[in-house]
């Protein structure tokens, strides 16, 4: 193979005669005549080379043959150069001559350019060079537009999944801190007057804080103005060297550079986005501050539904707070459980209810007022009249212990304050006195309530017998009570129709009747009351095997069994802790 | 078939899903497991005896005094959970298979442990400071068996978690509502009955939709854990104390957040509808399966109304566990609950033979459906081999 050198005769489509330009065409051959039949002569091949492609020539040593003037355009310092390895020739171009490599690219001058090499006879090289700028911004815009396209539906759907306050926060600073910068901090009104930041490095779990007492917001150029959330404020560049030490998340390093963004809520301001990118890492762009704005603007929807829905479930919590069955405290002398389910599944309150008091009966007497009852219908409707029922009794039952006058007083209450929404309700009230050695007086009264069961030590069930009208109703209502010992491990269980005509069983349709209750109690006998309220519970439960039900409450109260009762006295004072 | 309905599940029993007679206390109940050796040791051991024995009298008080006394004399609160009350648990479960204690009894004893797991939780020894996340422990609806999804929260509890417990029985809606008001790292949910797999599926998938990822548990999701990856849960513990290392090993599980994908993937077979039509038609399918049996096995007929409504409840859960089968694919959910049944009945002296006639009798009213055929016939195979084994060892 030869090295260097031309032969002159060789027949090329490039005949090369000066290292420069391709030769003035023989004086035979006039410009731009050509003959038909003739061979493609040296004017019509000069006009092909110098107007076509970027194109260089070169031989093995390295040096310039030839270039076209769309290769001078492309690379300036090519008109000038002998050789490729030149000053101002870009050298990715010689190094890829001198290796043999087929293809070769980078930069040239402020353009992107692709070499291919074709091989050309004598030794020669020729270089075609191609200006690929354009399509290669538009080839990054694309896969940039793709990514931030994924970004954004990933972000949207991570943002809707939580209504959590928190967690809508951390997701906004983790989302941002991996896509948009080295670390983000989510500053965001917490209640009032105070601020929580909410820091994520990229890769790390986010991490929030309070807004340190000495820290205020306006050392930070542009926070304040992007915390108010409106008027909107263009994103905001911050001299590094002005950003407080509390603004960093821990172990973030050297700041390089910080752009505030406001997360805009819907009326109720999210809050601000605060991206920093450390020392060494590319400032941000204008195209980044752009989409760090329609980022933070989804962001800034979804940390404000959760503020609302935040909000508003405190507001229920509060207002659900004295209409949920109370907690039972531990009754000296007594048993109390009790069990509520309400119909709706998305709701805690319902029409059943049951409330337990301590109190004096009569003479001094001391004991515990325990109501259990059930207001027509279901949901928040009924859950607000049994509140009122709860409160009346409570206020009622300060004044008069005898039922049957306390339920008359109720009656006329409940139908002097009822209007367009009249309902009735039925309850049973029961007064539980601890009578020593571990044995407790029931005083039973039902209105219009399904009687309360009695599980005796030895497995015998017995109905309550008390009956009476239901309240609220008519002007009159009348009312029996029984009285009633429970013996040491003997059960009283007042409950809610939801339990007696819950329909299910095999059918699918059948009622649980008191008869399957009565069944269910006997194989309870001499069980802690908690577990009898369970296993009623759960018994209820499966027969209905997921059909919808009414609200279902139970109540059990019992006469502990144990010898440790046998020595409390039962009549002394102070022994009732609830 | 018996005088109380075998299938009226105990709180706490050995769950039909992990039927291993080999090894009863490690079907004890999961997540909290066998008792794991640790510094309690012999005094651990001890402790336990003490306890089964108040909780088998029904002696709340005795049962409350072991704790007391075991934290007193400085055995580890972590210990005396899962060394002295977990196990007394399990074993009563297994007496309840044993036909050595009525379901109430085992009822009974299930709600002193829980009140003295209360007690544990109360006592200066077991204080700790909440020094890690915020974590939710529930059961799903429908599930009775709160006991060891309790054992769980108070592990948590120990090991320094913010810990919510909502109990048993916790319908998805409430679930979702306390996780977007409290927006916990974690969900631990637990699991007994493979029968509540299709509603765990659901709550998992919706807790995930909420943003948070669920650490699964309980006997239900198969001795192995087999069903926790099917139903796309993010972790599975077998036990209280692997699920609380679980969680400390790796810190906040980091859910991939993946966007609503197609339920359908994980279980290709629902396009099928055989779960949907046989699920739907459950009550008559077992109302027939009854008849039936009352035309061919003639001492049916001198059964009590509450014999006979017993006999219905157990067909229903042979229905139950053949539909968890359907939706699960796993003929071995089916077959596994079948064995443990006729042991159950072999306890309790009762022959598997009119089971098997159950089987036959769903098979003929489910001829159009070839997966509940495939999984009746594998049944039918595991309760003859069983009934067979049991005339041989007689």
């Amino acid at each position: 193979m030869r090295e260097t050198g031309r032969r002159p005769g060789a027949a090329s489509a490039l005949i090369v005669t000066s290292p420069h330009r391709i030769p003035e065409p023989p004086p035979g051959q006039a410009a731009g005549r050509h003959v038909p039949g003739a061979a493609v002569g040296a004017s019509v091949l000069r006009a092909l080379v110098e107007d076509g492609p970027a194109l260089v020539v070169c031989d093995t040593e390295g040096g310039v043959v030839f270039r076209n003037s769309a290769a001078e355009t492309l690379v300036p310092r090519l008109r000038d150069a002998r050789r490729l390895a030149s000053p101002g020739v870009p050298q990715w171009l010689s190094e890829a001559h001198a290796r043999g490599a087929a293809t070769a690219e980078g930069p040239a001058g402020d353009r992107e350019v692709t070499a291919t090499r074709s091989p050309l006879p004598d030794g020669l090289t020729a270089w075609r060079l191609a200006d690929v700028t354009e399509e290669r911004t538009a080839c990054r815009r694309l896969a940039d537009e793709r990514g931030r396209t994924r970004f954004l539906a990933l972000a949207s759907a991570r943002l809707l999944a939580s209504l959590n306050r928190s967690k809508c926060l951390q997701t906004t600073a983790e989302l941002a801190a991996g896509q948009l910068a080295d670390a983000a901090v989510v500053v965001a009104p917490a209640g009032r007057r105070r601020m929580t930041l909410t820091g994520a490095v990229a890769g790390d779990a986010p991490r929030e804080k309070s807004l340190p007492a000495a820290a205020d917001v306006e050392e930070v150029p542009g926070l304040a103005e992007a915390l108010a959330g409106f008027p909107p404020v263009p994103s905001r560049w911050v001299d590094p060297a002005l950003a407080p030490q509390w603004l960093l998340p821990p172990g973030f390093g050297e700041l390089g550079s910080l752009v505030v963004t406001p997360l805009p809520g819907n009326g109720v301001p999210a809050g601000a986005l605060v991206l920093l990118r450390r020392a060494g890492s590319p400032a941000f762009t204008e195209d980044e501050e752009v989409f760090a704005r329609v980022f933070a603007a989804r962001a800034g929807a979804a940390i404000s539904a959760a503020v609302l829905y935040a909000d508003k479930n405190d507001t229920t919590e509060i207002l659900q707070r004295d209409l949920l069955p109370p907690p039972l405290a531990p009754v000296e002398g007594l048993d109390l459980e009790g069990a509520y389910r309400p119909a709706r599944a998305v709701e805690r309150i319902g029409g059943d209810f049951y409330d337990v008091h301590p109190c004096t009966f009569g003479e001094g007497e001391e004991g515990t007022f325990v109501v259990l009852g059930d207001v027509c219908g279901k949901g928040p409707g009924a859950a607000v009249l049994t509140g009122r029922i709860r409160n009346t009794l409570t206020a009622l039952r300060q004044v008069e212990s005898r039922h049957d006058r306390l339920l008359r007083l109720l009656n006329d209450t409940l139908l002097r304050r009822q209007g367009a929404d009249a309902r009735f309700a039925t309850m049973v009230l029961a007064d539980a006195t601890p009578l020593g050695h571990g044995r407790v007086g029931l005083r039973l009264t039902s209105a219009g309530h399904p009687a309360p069961l009695i599980l005796r030590g030895d497995g015998r069930v017995e109905e309550a017998e008390t009956r009476g009208t239901l309240i609220g109703v008519v002007p009159s209502v009348t009312s029996t009570t029984w009285e009633t010992v429970l013996e040491p491990g003997e059960t009283c269980l007042l409950f809610s129709d939801g339990v007696t005509e819950a329909r299910g069983g095999a059918s699918g349709n059948e009622m649980f009747g008191t008869q399957r209750l009565s069944g269910a109690l006997a194989e309870c006998a001499r069980m802690p009351v908690r577990a009898v309220v369970e296993r009623v519970e759960m018994l209820t439960a499966q027969w209905l095997g997921g059909n919808e039900h009414d609200d279902i409450a139970l109540l059990a109260v019992g006469a502990p069994r144990g010898s440790h009762l046998t020595a409390v006295d039962g009549t002394g004072r102070g022994r009732y802790t609830g | 078939m018996t005088d109380q309905s075998l299938t009226d599940h105990p709180r706490t029993a050995p769950s039909p899903a992990a039927p291993s007679p080999a090894a009863p206390s490690s079907a004890g109940p999961s997540p909290a497991g066998p008792p794991v050796a640790g510094p309690g040791g012999a005094g651990a051991e001890e402790r336990h005896e003490e306890f089964f024995a108040a909780v088998s009298d029904m002696d709340e008080h005795r049962a409350v005094d072991v704790v007391h006394r075991a934290l007193d004399d400085g055995l580890a609160p972590e210990s005396v959970l899962l060394e002295v009350i977990a196990p007394a648990q399990a074993r009563v479960g297994a007496e309840w298979a044993a036909g050595r204690f009525t379901v109430a009894r085992e009822h009974a004893a299930t709600a002193i442990s829980d009140r003295a797991v209360g007690a544990l939780a109360c006592h200066p020894a077991a204080r700790t400071e909440p020094r890690r996340g915020r974590a939710t422990v529930t059961c799903v609806d429908g599930e009775w068996h709160a006991f060891p999804a309790r054992l769980l929260a108070e592990t948590l509890k120990l090991r320094g978690w913010r810990v919510d417990f909502l109990g048993a029985h916790v319908p998805t809606p409430h679930l979702i509502a306390h996780l977007h008001a409290t927006g916990p790292e974690v969900v631990a949910l637990s699991c007994s009955l493979p029968v509540r797999l299709p509603t765990a599926h659901a709550t998992i998938t919706a807790c995930q939709a909420a943003g948070v990822p669920v650490l699964v548990g309980g006997a239900g999701f198969g001795a192995d854990g087999r069903y926790a990856d099917l139903l796309g849960a993010d972790a599975w513990a077998a036990t209280a104390t692997e699920a609380a290392d679980r969680l400390e090993r790796h810190g906040p599980l980091r859910l991939t957040p993946h966007v609503p994908g197609d339920p359908l993937a994980p279980l290709p077979h629902l396009e099928d509808q055989e779960y949907t039509l046989v699920s739907k038609a459950r009550a008559d399918l077992v109302g027939a399966t009854v008849a039936g049996l009352g035309e061919r096995f003639p001492a049916l007929r001198d059964y009590s109304p509450r014999q006979l409504e017993y006999t219905r409840e157990d067909i229903g859960h042979v229905a139950d566990f053949l539909v968890a089968a359907l939706y699960t694919g796993d003929p071995q959910l089916f077959t596994d609950f079948l064995g443990w049944t006729v042991r159950i009945l072999g306890a309790r002296g009762v022959p598997a033979h009119s089971l098997a006639l159950g089987l036959e009798l769903m098979a003929q009213q489910l001829r159009d459906f070839p997966r509940a055929l495939a999984l009746l016939g594998a049944g039918r195979a595991v309760v003859a081999a069983a009934g067979t084994d049991a005339e041989g060892a007689a």
